[in-house]
Order: C-alpha cells, then sequence, then structure tokens
C-alpha cells in the first residue's frame, strides 16, 4: 500500500507544533499501525531528518502506551483495540491519514504524538489502592468469599490500561471512564470497602485539580476504550461519591 | 457537604437534580395546557387558582424560577470548564463515530430552549406580573371577556403565525436535550439508565410525546380561533 500521512510535528512542549505531510510507499496490510510507524521513521532517519517521537512499549493491547488521534478517532477507525493492535488493512491503497496526539490540557505534549498522562499517575496515588499488611501474616485474599457476579465486574473495570483514549475521545477531556473504573475495582471487592470513602473522594478531587473537564454522559468514551469499559463504572463512581460525602 | 457540589461530580448530580424538577414541572405545565383544548372553562378556572394562589405565587414560583436560572447558569459553568478543558482542538475529529448529536450539543438544545423562555415569559408572564402586582387586579377579568381572561389571552397570543413557528421549533429542541438529557440525568444519579430498557423507553416517549403535545395545543389555538 501506498499512503500519504498528515503527522503532527512539535519539537517540544513548548513549542509551536503543526501538521507535516508525509509519504510512505510498499506498506504491507499485515502491518500493525506502529510497524508503519517504524517504516517512516527508518526512512526518516536514512534522508537525515527527526524520527517521528510515538509512544509505545508492549505492542499487544496491554500496557496503553500508544497513544494515537488516528482520522479523527482514539486508537483508529476499530473498536476494542488500541493502536498497535490496528492493521493496516483497515485502509485503503492510496488514503491519506491523520495523525495526532490526544488533546487534553491535563495531557500536555512533550514531542510531536508523545503526550505527559501522568495525571493519570497522580489520580492512582491519590487513591488507586488498597493497604495490606506485609509484615508476614498477610491474609491469603483467596479465603475471603467474593460473589462470582462481583469478582467479575471488578475484573471488567481492572481491565483498564490507562490509556487515555477515553479523555481523548471525550468532547470535554473527562477522566471519569478511568476514574469510574479504578474506583470500581475496589468498590466491588471486600478489599477495597475500608479505604472507600476516602478513595473515592481524593480521586475525584485529584482529577478535579488536574483539569479534566466534566462528563456529559455522551458514551464516546466506553466505545473508544480498548477495554470497552462500561459506562456503568461511572455511574458506580457517582454513588460512591455521594455515599462518601453524605458521611 | 459543601466540597461536594463544587466537586465535577457533585455539579453533575446538582445538573441532574435540577433537571428532574423541570421535567416534574414541565409536566404539570402540560396538564393545565392541555385543558385549553377540552374544556376552556375548566382551564380558566385552574389557571385564575395558579394565578393567585398565595402558595404557589409565593413560594412554589420563586422555587422554580430559582430552579430554572440554576439549571442554566450550572449548564454555562459546565460547559466553560468543559471547553477550556481542551485548549488545541483536533484537526480531524469523527465525534459522531461514538456519540450522538445530541449529547454533544446539549449547550445549543439548551440556549434555543432559553430563548424560548425569555418569549415565553414576554408573551405571559411579565403581562401577569404587570396586571397582578403593579396594577394590582387580582380578578382574573377583563373588559369585554365573558368569564375570567385566561383563555382569552392565550388565543390572543396565538394568531401570530411567527410566534407559533417560534413556539414548534422551540419545542423540537426542547425533544432533542430531552432526547439525550432524560437518561443522561439518570446516569448522572448513578442509576445506569443506559442499560435498563424500560428508563429509556419512557425517557423517549417522554421527551417526545411531551414536546409534541405542546406543539399541538400551539397549532389548534392558533387554527380554531373564536
Ligand atoms: C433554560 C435553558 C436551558 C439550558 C441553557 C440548559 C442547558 C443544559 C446543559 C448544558 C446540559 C448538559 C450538562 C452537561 O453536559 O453536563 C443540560 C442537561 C439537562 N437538561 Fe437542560 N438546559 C435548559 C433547560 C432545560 C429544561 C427546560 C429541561 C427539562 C424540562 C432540561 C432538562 C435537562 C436534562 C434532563 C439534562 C440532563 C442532566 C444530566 O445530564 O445530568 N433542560 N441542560
Ligand atoms: S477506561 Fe478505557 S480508554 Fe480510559 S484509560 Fe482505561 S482502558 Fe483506556
Ligand atoms: S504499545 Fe502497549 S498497548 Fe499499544
Amino acid at each position: 500500500m501506498n499512503l500519504t500521512l498528515k503527522i503532527w510535528r512539535q519539537k517540544n512542549a513548548n513549542a509551536k507544533g503543526q501538521m507535516v505531510d508525509y509519504k510512505v510507499t510498499d506498506i504491507s496490510e499485515h502491518m500493525s499501525f506502529l510497524e508503519m510507524m517504524d517504516v517512516l521513521n527508518e526512512q526518516l532517519v536514512n534522508s537525515g531528518d527527526d524520527p517521528v517521537a510515538f509512544d509505545h512499549d508492549c505492542r499487544e493491547g496491554i500496557c496503553g502506551m500508544c497513544a494515537m488521534y488516528i482520522n479523527g478517532q482514539a486508537h483508529g477507525p476499530d473498536r476494542g483495540v488500541t493502536t498497535c493492535q490496528l492493521h493496516m488493512r483497515r485502509f485503503k491503497d492510496g488514503e491519506t491519514i491523520t495523525i495526532e496526539p490526544f488533546r487534553a490540557v491535563a495531557f500536555p505534549v512533550i514531542k510531536d504524538l508523545v503526550v505527559d498522562r501522568m495525571s493519570f499517575e497522580r489520580i492512582q496515588q491519590a487513591g488507586g489502592y488498597i493497604s495490606v499488611n506485609t509484615s508476614g501474616n498477610t491474609q491469603d485474599a483467596n479465603s475471603i468469599p467474593i460473589s462470582k457476579h462481583a469478582a467479575d465486574k471488578a475484573m471488567d473495570a481492572a481491565t483498564c490500561i490507562g490509556c487515555g483514549a477515553c479523555v481523548a475521545a471525550c468532547k470535554n477531556s473527562s477522566a471519569m471512564l478511568f476514574v469510574g473504573a479504578k474506583v470500581s475495582q475496589y468498590a466491588l471487592l471486600p478489599q477495597g470497602q475500608i479505604e472507600a470513602a476516602d478513595r473515592v473522594l481524593n480521586m475525584v478531587a485529584q482529577m478535579d485539580l488536574e483539569g479534566f473537564g466534566n462528563c456529559s454522559n455522551t458514551g464516546a468514551c466506553e466505545i473508544e476504550c480498548p477495554k470497552s469499559i462500561s459506562l456503568d463504572t461511572i455511574a458506580r463512581m457517582n454513588r460512591e461519591l455521594m455515599k462518601a460525602s453524605l458521611k | 457537604m459543601g466540597g461536594f457540589f463544587k466537586s465535577s461530580i457533585g455539579r453533575k448530580v446538582a445538573m441532574a437534580l435540577s433537571a428532574f424538577f423541570l421535567m416534574i414541572f414541565l409536566l404539570q405545565h402540560f396538564a393545565i395546557n392541555i385543558l385549553s383544548v377540552f374544556n376552556p372553562d375548566v382551564f380558566n378556572e385552574v389557571s385564575h387558582f395558579m394565578g393567585t394562589s398565595s402558595i404557589i405565587q409565593f413560594v412554589i414560583q420563586p422555587i422554580l424560577i430559582f430552579g430554572v436560572v440554576f439549571h442554566f447558569v450550572m449548564g454555562f459553568i459546565l460547559e466553560f470548564k468543559n471547553l477550556s478543558s481542551r485548549k488545541v482542538k483536533y484537526i480531524k475529529n469523527q465525534s459522531a463515530a461514538n456519540s450522538s448529536w445530541m449529547s454533544r450539543n446539549m449547550i445549543w438544545s439548551g440556549v434555543a430552549i432559553l430563548a424560548f423562555i425569555i418569549l415565553h415569559f414576554i408573551d405571559f408572564w411579565f403581562p401577569e406580573i404587570n396586571t397582578k402586582f403593579i396594577k394590582g387586579d387580582w380578578s382574573g377579568l377583563h373588559e369585554g371577556v365573558d368569564g375570567y381572561r385566561y383563555f382569552h389571552e392565550l388565543q390572543e397570543n396565538f394568531l401570530n403565525p411567527v410566534r407559533v413557528g417560534a413556539y414548534v421549533v422551540a419545542f423540537v429542541f426542547l425533544a432533542l436535550h430531552l432526547l439525550h438529557g432524560f437518561t443522561s440525568a439518570f446516569q448522572s444519579m448513578g442509576v445506569t439508565a443506559g442499560r435498563k430498557k424500560t428508563l429509556q423507553n419512557i425517557g423517549i416517549a417522554y421527551s417526545i410525546i411531551l414536546p409534541l403535545g405542546f406543539i399541538f395545543i400551539a397549532l389548534y389555538h392558533h387554527f380554531n380561533h373564536h
């Protein structure tokens, strides 16, 4: 396949960026999107140009690093996948593909397509954990009975990889699906109960502090989420926050 | 609790609560208006009661006005916050691929409703206030009109086709606002409305039947003037 790529180039956080056109040729339709980007970068390096900076790590849909806004959608046109799981057969020969970084005040661009998602880490640090006694008399988690239903839902919520596609897709740059997932995975389990009130209060406070927008319940996040995290997690977080605030 | 309503989620809950209040009010308003189609005399009686009852005038009415003002002011606050959460816009964005037009344009359907409310106040509310509070006339009577004046005034207002057209357009926007808003308000309150088919269907029925009913009343009086 031969493609035209329109890519956001920005030298550093403070530089003014712009879209730059590139041509790539002989792209195999079996390549992943990131492999296609590798081809482009090899081309750029060989001609002495600066390669396009983009985040990636696992390349199998589990780390959440590969943030790209492709043709107007987070992680491109497919549902339930990250950019590294997107294949070139999804595109047509001769197509022009627009590639932009995830956009949000809370995700500032570091370089080209790389954005700083430390805001997510700070939200996690604010309450996305449980405190366990590890002094040698730790109780085996399996000794606590948990209903299958709750365990399944907690597991579903825990599949969130913190990629930020929900924020990128949301018209308000809201992080509620991410925070909803993180709150839910603990709220559903007995181990999460002790710190439940502080957790939701602190995580939501940190989320607001980071400059994420509000939720308008458009549902864009759920559709763009590579792990199909449900909007129900946001409703659960809202319930948890109401409960915690009434205490 | 004070902190709650400063948080993003607390504001959404406040937004949803004010919206529930408005949706219940709208039902009540419709129930009275539809009487004007079936029985002008009963409509006059009820209007006179609503217009002169001190509980309604001095307790319910201020609460209602507060509810409306709260809802749209909070709507603007949320919209402002949301817009400022993304300073650099996407060059290519396919939002239609993952969300409905209604859900993305609550502020615009809301602004259309606000414009209507202003028109509606000029048509009905300001004249009422003028008659009752400035002129001090609480009789509900009008020169040359048999019985109470309310039905007569309503018919006068719906003579003008431009005004009727504006009413029709406004109620289309109300329908669009509610088609997203109804389930959204439940979701904000922590009820997973999107998943519950019954709630969703009630939402669609409410959002379409109620505005259609208001449109019917306006058209009915426009074409059946006597
Ligand atoms: C006066 C003009 C109005 C304006 C400017 C306005 C504006 C808004 C905005 C911007 C939202 C979305 C908030 C968000 O994204 O979080 C909203 C939500 C909503 N509005 Fe309005 N609105 C108005 C009137 C009304 C009326 C008259 C009703 C009902 C009778 C109504 C019912 C709703 C509902 C049910 C929601 C959803 C609440 C939620 O998502 O929690 N609105 N409105
Ligand atoms: S909720 Fe989904 S889209 Fe959002 S960060 Fe988690 S995995 Fe990514
Ligand atoms: S590179 Fe790890 S999810 Fe894509």
